[in-house]
């Protein structure tokens, strides 16, 4: 029988997965695909507690994040084409130009 | 969709594996198109994940936004950059392993808190009779409509900002480069 604890730990995972890929790789790219993996990660905690709830408030609520998830991607993909074409460089380690 | 306790549990265990090794591939791929198609893989047995809570209207919004939108907007991107510098997590220096420190304390939070947790009975009014009989698009639809107005419509103020922003970023630089 599978849980909503089932679905927690895989989401929990995931997570964790996504938050590797942000911390430890150096393209933007990916560090972009390493915050959808954690925002995929709370939708699947959000439908799991909806469906165990019987409430559908976490299904709108993944509605929105699908919203925000997609105009973060536009947004950021923006700057960092922008930051290519300025620097022709996409490592974030040698983005530090606002550093003091 | 509601299937057999074990079909259920093959269904799931399957696309659990799955979506983990591909979480795993966007991490480990040395060039961005393998993460990019691997994170393709996530989306879509998270997708099924959707389907298996009975939740059909989230899972084909998840093929559509993220596999279809979000993915391809990546993949244009890889194609336009053509990062060929692309070095996979490279050598081992103490940010990454501060990294890696940070989330095996995560994930040790979390099995303390999900083993931990006592869960609420469930106390909602939609049950999965009442989605069946109603229709899954139609209570998301209603529920959109009316309690959740106001972040509705503030999510689409965000898309707008979100549309402007990503225009005038890709423009000025056109600007700068042809002077």
């Amino acid at each position: 029988m599978i849980t909503v604890t089932h679905y927690a730990v895989l989401s929990a995972i995931l997570f964790a997965i996504g938050a590797i890929a942000v911390l430890v790789r150096r393209n933007p790219l990916v560090m972009f695909m390493g915050i959808e993996l954690m925002l995929n990660a709370v939708n699947l905690t959000f439908v799991a507690f909806s469906r165990y709830l019987n409430d559908m408030s976490g299904q709108v609520f993944v509605f929105i994040v699908l919203t925000v998830a997609a105009a973060e991607v536009a947004v950021g993909l923006a700057l960092v084409v922008a930051i290519f074409r300025a620097r022709e460089s996409v490592d974030v380690d040698e983005i530090d130009s606002l550093r003091g | 969709m509601d299937l057999g306790g074990i079909t259920e549990a093959v269904v799931f265990y399957v696309f659990a594996a799955l979506g983990v090794l591909a979480a795993l591939g966007v991490v480990i791929a040395r060039t961005p198109v393998r993460s990019a198609l691997s994170l393709a893989v996530v989306f879509l047995s998270l997708a099924v994940m959707y389907l298996l809570l009975n939740a059909p209207f989230i899972a084909v919004a998840q093929v559509m936004i993220y596999a279809g939108a979000v993915l391809i907007l990546f993949l244009f991107v890889i194609m336009v950059l053509n990062p060929r510098l692309e070095l996979g997590i490279g050598t081992l220096s103490t940010q990454t392993v501060a990294a890696f420190g940070i989330t095996v304390v995560l994930i040790v939070e979390l099995a303390i808190i999900l083993s931990n947790a006592q869960l609420a009975p469930a106390t909602g009014q939609f049950t999965p009779e009442f989605v069946s009989q109603a229709g899954h698009v139609q209570v998301i639809g209603s529920l959109l409509f009316s309690e959740f107005l106001l972040p509705f419509e503030i999510a689409s103020m965000l898309l707008l900002v979100a549309i402007v922003g990503a225009i005038s970023l890709a423009k000025r630089v056109r600007e700068e480069t042809r002077r």
